[in-house]
């Protein structure tokens, strides 16, 4: 398959949202939309987006193939769902938010610095490995997210409370040797590299 | 029953009315002052007891005037309905007891509020006399259509199904109007999600074959006169030849026509083929028949299309339709449905800027269309031209705030609705040397006040939206369809229904010589007294119903079947020769001069309230079942419509001592709330002219105020009031008590 950066949309045509309807998790709903803003005016974030989800789904609309997909916009969803509470029309907005995030994600055109698309492969990551959540070595990935200054700075600052929880055997510091794990973890390994796999084969990946 | 008169006066005590007033003086004045035949008082006047106490005394002491001071002349109407007596109502409760405090200090007011309101009665009544029925009365079951359309042909089926026979007059060939070219309609029943068959073969099938009706195709109406019941009208065909056929009533059902989309030629339209209108696009449809659409220039299947929404309408614009059309969003929505039913991959972008889908299915045909994947673009169109591969759109996107060049294959304008109405009656003459406009009238009225039915604004005929909107300003004519105000084919089938329906109520009141709408069953009308007339036209001018034409001899003529009931020409008439048998310049002129006015130094000033029995009197009758209450000094007057105040009230109440004078009518204007349309309209003009009345009496001009009042003003009403209380304190007594 050709990268799909180098598709021609055009502007206005079909083409665009019947690639969200078929790829994207409640693509579906998209063209449902009646642009009344009430989920851009009820986001609590809303003012930080570049743009809001009524304009998402209206450049979705109108073929902006590239300014969607990369944008960072989908990526500041907290999931408050208070979109989905008030959206008149019944759009599960805070999914399809998701849905666009891990289709860009997906395609690897999504935006790299993002600090929330970065923390979610932190925690995908370490979750992945064991089958367990492991809040020391996660929490250090988060502080050494950004460089080793920045990590020691954090750390720092934090250590009250990591000796806090410790303390109260909150946080073992054990965990930064193995940790704990599920029971069988190869048998993890294989359920997550079929769902992959099926995954793969519903929708396509860029330049693989 | 014999001609004297003899009244009977009857004072309940029901209500509080018996703990707050003193009902024997009551009696007393009604006996003394008001000299009332028999007077009787009563605990509980509304209930079995105190109704049989009343109609014994109709059936065998000769009580042929009933007074009865009780409640508002509103309430207990049912208890209070005797027949073949004239009623008058003194307005104890809502008037008196419930506008005042319960306080020591109120009590000696209070009563003398009751006591006037007693007078007024008894004076009210005698000047009263019972109506008698209509003698023009005149029985016509037929009903005659102007116009074949969606509209005309439903009120035609409509009409027959209830058993009265109609005539349609279409002046093309064929019944169906612009319907009967359109491919599919929007749909009509839920889920309101597919397209229908436009339904126009199915109902000329039924007229057709309904023996009830008539149908005269390329004819038109060339003269129409008479009234409810005895209209007369003139059919001709397009070769010449004339019919005459009566009728009991009209409905007008003329319908609308396109905007002419040339005048947009910024829109592309005429620039290339590939620009057309929604009649155009219908038929492409038409010509495509369920198989792909193909754009009129080189005949390639259209792939892509753009809808162009409020094209020359809603703008103010010289040459645009400054309204909008009502139906071309849900239109536009129902043709990007015949491309994409056809071919779900062909690309519809409707571009709006407000998306309107009125009536009961409107959203969900909406969403039916988002299903279908047509795309909604909010946005302004600034040009169309013809690019060299089909039509390009500029319009700003104002989601996204860019502008944005599109190219389709075709570009459909989503252009208005102009009514045909006929002459605009109310237009002022024409400038000397200004070019000759011929508008073809559609009735032809043989109506002093001209061909056709008034327009509103925009030349949609005049209707009230929400209280009457089939009521037309001619009696006995009804407006339905896009004539009245532009809408789709669901809303005329409404419409028609409606009109159908109350054109036939208008046909059986005037059976019976009674009133149509809003003094519906009214049996009294204008009565003349020729020989005091001075034709000097001002009924005939103002009566907003074109009821009154002129005789040979140029005095007025009243066709009383045409007629409202308001009494504008009765409070026009500058030498009073215009009366109704139970509402006459004697019948609120002698209830104000018997009030009793107390001296100059007493400190009782008296306010006199003309208000509007339609919207200020409920709202005053409200204000009193709230608790609100207003100065004792009041004495409030209810009339018909507030155009029926004639001056000669005024001066005579100023004359007779009143210290002010509030008048109440309804909201005049575009927005009127009037019943009568014009009457509160034409008040206030007369009353702007009062001041040259005070002036001669060496009055203060505060002194009379005309308020718009509305039946939910339940705290300005009384305010109103106060204020001219008030204002009496600051500018003093009048000196005209004797």
């Amino acid at each position: 398959m050709t990268d799909a950066n180098q598709q021609m949309v055009e502007q206005y045509r079909n083409n665009f949202l019947r690639e969200v309807e078929d790829n994207v998790e409640e693509g579906g709903w998209v063209k449902m939309c009646m642009q009344c803003g009430v989920c851009s005016g009820s986001c609590p974030l809303g003012p930080h987006w570049d743009h809001p989800p009524q304009e998402l789904f209206m450049m979705i609309r109108a073929g902006k193939r590239d300014e969607v997909l990369q944008s960072s916009s989908m990526w500041m969803c907290t999931s408050c769902y208070n979109c989905i509470v008030r959206c008149p029309r019944e759009l599960p907005i805070t999914h399809i938010m998701h849905g666009l995030a891990h289709y860009a994600k997906r395609l690897g055109i999504a935006p790299k610095n993002q600090p929330t698309h970065k923390f979610a492969q932190l925690f995908w990551n370490n979750l992945t490995k064991t089958g367990r959540v492991n809040e020391l070595k996660l929490g250090l990935a988060l502080y050494f997210m950004n460089g080793i200054s920045e990590g020691i700075k954090t750390s720092l600052k934090m250590k009250d409370v990591g000796l806090g929880m410790m303390m109260t055997k909150r946080l073992s510091p054990m965990e930064l040797i193995g940790g704990h794990k599920c029971k069988d973890t190869s048998g993890l390994q294989a359920i997550l590299k079929k769902a992959e796999e099926l995954e793969a084969a519903r929708i396509p990946v860029a330049g693989k | 029953m014999s001609d004297e008169i003899k009244v009977g006066a009857y004072i309940c005590k029901g209500c509080g009315l018996g703990d707050r007033l003193d009902c024997g003086q009551l009696a007393t004045i009604a006996e003394r002052e008001g000299k009332a035949n028999l007077v009787r008082e009563h605990d509980f006047l509304c209930n079995a007891e105190g109704v049989a106490m009343i109609q014994n005394d109709i059936d065998n002491e000769g009580v042929n005037k009933v007074m009865i001071a009780a409640c508002s002349r509103r309430s207990k109407n049912d208890a209070f309905n005797f027949d073949n007596v004239a009623i008058s109502r003194g307005n104890l409760r809502e008037g008196v007891i419930w506008t005042r405090p319960d306080t020591d200090e109120a009590r000696e007011t209070t009563q003398e509020m009751a006591a006037d309101y007693v007078r007024m009665g008894c004076q009210e009544i005698k000047y009263m006399a019972l109506p008698h029925a209509n003698e023009e009365a005149a029985s016509n079951n037929n009903l005659l259509i102007a116009g074949g359309g969606i509209a005309g042909m439903t009120a035609a089926i409509e009409a027959a199904a209830a058993g009265y026979p109609v005539t349609i007059v279409e002046k093309s060939g064929q019944l169906g109007g612009g319907a009967a070219f359109e491919y599919k309609r929007i749909p009509e029943s839920a889920p309101y999600a597919e397209l229908e068959d436009n339904g126009v073969a199915g109902m000329v099938a039924k007229i057709e074959g309904d023996s009830k009706i008539t149908v005269h195709l390329n004819s038109t109406i060339t003269k129409t006169s008479g009234a409810p019941g005895r209209f007369s009208a003139d059919i001709s065909t397009e070769s010449g030849s004339t019919s005459t056929g009566n009728f009991g009533a009209i409905i007008m059902a003329s319908g609308a026509r396109n905007y002419d989309a040339n005048q947009l030629p910024e829109l592309g339209y005429g620039k290339t083929p590939d620009v057309v209108d929604q009649t155009g696009l219908e038929k492409l449809a038409v010509e495509a028949n369920g198989g792909p659409i193909k754009r009129p220039s080189d005949g390639k299947v259209v792939e892509n299309v753009v809808f162009v929404q409020c094209a020359g309408q809603r703008s103010t614009q010289e040459g645009h339709l400054p309204y909008c059309s009502g139906h071309c969003c849900l239109t536009s929505i129902k043709q990007a449905m015949y491309f994409k039913d056809q071919n779900p991959e062909v690309d519809t972008n409707i571009i709006y800027t407000d998306l309107r889908t009125p009536g009961a299915g409107g959203e969900d045909f909406y969403r039916s269309g988002q299903q279908k994947g047509i795309t909604f673009t909010k946005g302004t169109v600034s040009e169309v031209t013809a690019g060299s591969n089909g039509p390009e759109v500029k319009f700003n996107d104002l989601i996204l705030d860019q502008e944005v060049n599109e190219s389709a294959d075709l570009v459909v304008l989503a252009t208005g609705q102009i009514p045909n109405s006929g002459v605009d009656v109310d237009a002022p003459e024409p400038e000397e040397g200004a070019p000759e406009v011929s508008v073809d009238s559609i009735l032809n009225l043989t109506y002093r006040q001209g061909k056709d039915l008034p327009h509103l604004k925009y030349g949609f005929n005049d209707s009230h939206f929400i209280c009457f909107p089939y009521e037309t300003r001619r009696t006995g004519i009804y407006s339905a369809g896009p004539v009245r105000r532009p809408m789709d084919m669901a809303q005329a089938k409404e419409d028609a229904t409606g009109a159908a329906l109350k054109a036939i109520q208008a046909l059986e009141n005037a059976k019976l010589g009674r009133a149509a709408h809003p003094r519906s069953g009214d049996l009294s009308f204008p009565n003349f007294r020729k020989e005091g007339c001075t034709q000097c036209k001002r009924c005939t001018v103002e009566c907003p119903f074109g009821a009154i034409d002129e005789d040979e001899e140029r005095y007025p003529q009243f066709n009383e079947a045409r007629c409202r009931r308001c009494g504008t020409c009765m409070g026009a008439c500058p030498v009073r020769v215009i009366s109704f048998d139970n509402y006459s310049v004697e019948t609120v002129g002698q209830q104000l001069k018997n009030v009793d006015m107390p001296d100059e130094f007493d400190e009782k000033p008296r306010i006199l309230v003309l208000a509007c029995e339609n919207d200020a009197y409920p709202a005053l009758d409200m204000a009193a079942q709230n608790g609100n209450h207003y100065s004792p000094y009041a004495r409030v007057i209810p009339v018909r419509c507030l155009g029926s105040v004639n001056t000669i009230w005024v001066t005579d109440a100023l004359n007779s001592g009143y210290d002010g004078i509030v008048l109440m009518g309804c909201q005049k204007g575009e927005n009127y709330q009037c019943h009568f349309v014009k009457g509160s309209e034409i008040a206030h003009t007369r009353m702007s002219k009062i001041d040259d009345t005070l002036e001669s009496l060496s009055l203060e001009k505060e002194r009379v105020a005309t308020y718009e009042v509305a039946i939910t003003d339940i705290e300005r009403a009384p305010q109103l009031i106060n204020d001219m209380a008030e204002t009496v304190e600051k500018v003093g007594m009048s000196p005209f008590k004797f």
